[in-house]
């Protein structure tokens, strides 16, 4: 199940600069642990954060094993327009989830 | 002028020392976190535990063993009939004679009244409905009850909390109370107060439980960590609530 909380404002002034944060639950499997029976547990990662504020790219990120568990991540944009930032966590296994979260811009 | 000033200068400090000694001396292991953690656990966006709390209420509505009910059927809206529950167990429940604490709790109502199967210790499901539950009681002073059937496995608790054990012979005491606020390595020893239950612990990178905590104090002490159905985790727990009496509820809480 994913499971995303997103904290963005849900109004901003033009030219404001807004703080967006975004936390995920995700195991971020290293790859180099080894498990009960001695293997080594598969790497299990997201690879990918984007963010995108009406279909422009505002923030990319690329997550690496060494990224704990349940990754938290936050920025900064421009306000700009009213609209939808998007947010997409790509990764190993197909990970793939997306959350959209609308802001009003004055 | 001088004079009136070193006047109110000695009031001053008469008040504050005054008021120092009016003051609970325990607190929650909150205030022993540095500013960034206690942020993080405040903000409800930032504290990962909200991301379990987030999967625990679908479970609350989800139906489930043969006799196909959810907890909010006899439940109802947890926000009103929950508040309080997690800041009085363990407890011995109606019709029971061994105390259980909230996640027996949980599994006796699957057991008995949905008729599923128990969930498996520290399972995702099981602290994801306790945080659920835990959350409820946020800001409820710590109100174990007076059950006199309780007070044999609190003094049995007392005496496990003060019993030297392991490897290092150590006992709860003597980091809890003879050294808490002192360095323990990096780490702030803190004084052993339950009141964000169930954790989300950084060096754990999930959630887990009062007793996974108890554990692993256990395996600092190397002493053999007791399996998780041992009822000796029930009586310390119960010495540890009726320690912490009155004190704030935090869960779900964010711990180094």
């Amino acid at each position: 199940m994913a499971n995303v909380l997103v904290n963005a404002p849900k109004t901003a002034r033009k030219g404001d600069v807004v703080e967006i944060k975004a936390l995920i639950l995700h195991p971020m499997e290293t790859g180099y642990r080894a498990g009960t029976n001695g293997r080594l547990i598969p790497r299990n990662i997201i690879e990918r954060f984007s963010a995108t504020w009406n279909g422009v790219e505002i923030f990319r990120m690329d997550f690496s094993p060494a990224i704990a568990a349940n990754p938290y991540v936050a920025f900064t944009a421009v306000a700009t327009e009213t609209g939808t930032i998007a947010f997409r966590w790509t990764g190993d296994e197909n990970f793939a989830v997306e959350h959209q979260v609308p802001i009003q811009v004055t | 002028m001088t004079a009136l000033r070193f006047l109110f200068g000695l009031a001053a400090v008469f008040v504050a020392s005054f008021a120092l000694a009016q003051t609970d001396p325990r607190h929650s292991g909150y205030h022993d976190m540095g500013a960034a953690l206690q942020k993080m656990q405040d903000d409800d966006t930032a504290n990962p535990a909200m991301l379990f709390v987030q999967q625990g209420e679908p479970l609350w509505r989800q139906k489930a063993g043969t006799a196909n009910k959810s907890c909010a059927d006899c439940h109802h809206e947890a926000a009103a009939t929950m508040k309080g529950v997690a800041a009085r167990y363990p407890a011995i429940p109606k019709g029971a004679d061994q105390p259980v604490d909230l996640e027996g709790r949980i599994n006796l109502c699957r057991t008995e009244n949905q008729q599923a199967p128990a969930l498996a210790a520290e399972s995702p499901e099981l602290l994801a409905l306790t945080a659920y539950v835990a959350l409820q009681s946020r800001g409820q002073p710590i109100s174990p009850p007076d059950d006199q059937r309780l007070t044999s496995f609190r003094e049995r608790g007392a005496a496990l909390y003060r019993t030297r054990a392991g490897q290092l012979n150590l006992a709860c005491s003597n980091c809890h109370d003879d050294n808490a606020g002192k360095k323990l390595g990096g780490a702030t020893i803190p004084q052993g107060h339950p009141t964000g239950y169930p954790i989300y612990r950084l060096e754990w990178q999930t959630l887990g439980s009062l007793k996974r905590r108890l554990r692993n104090c256990l395996v600092g002490m190397r002493t053999e960590a007791w399996d998780f159905t041992d009822p000796q985790y029930i009586a310390l727990e119960l010495y540890l609530m009726q320690r912490a009496r009155g004190l704030a509820l935090d869960a779900p809480a964010v711990r180094p």
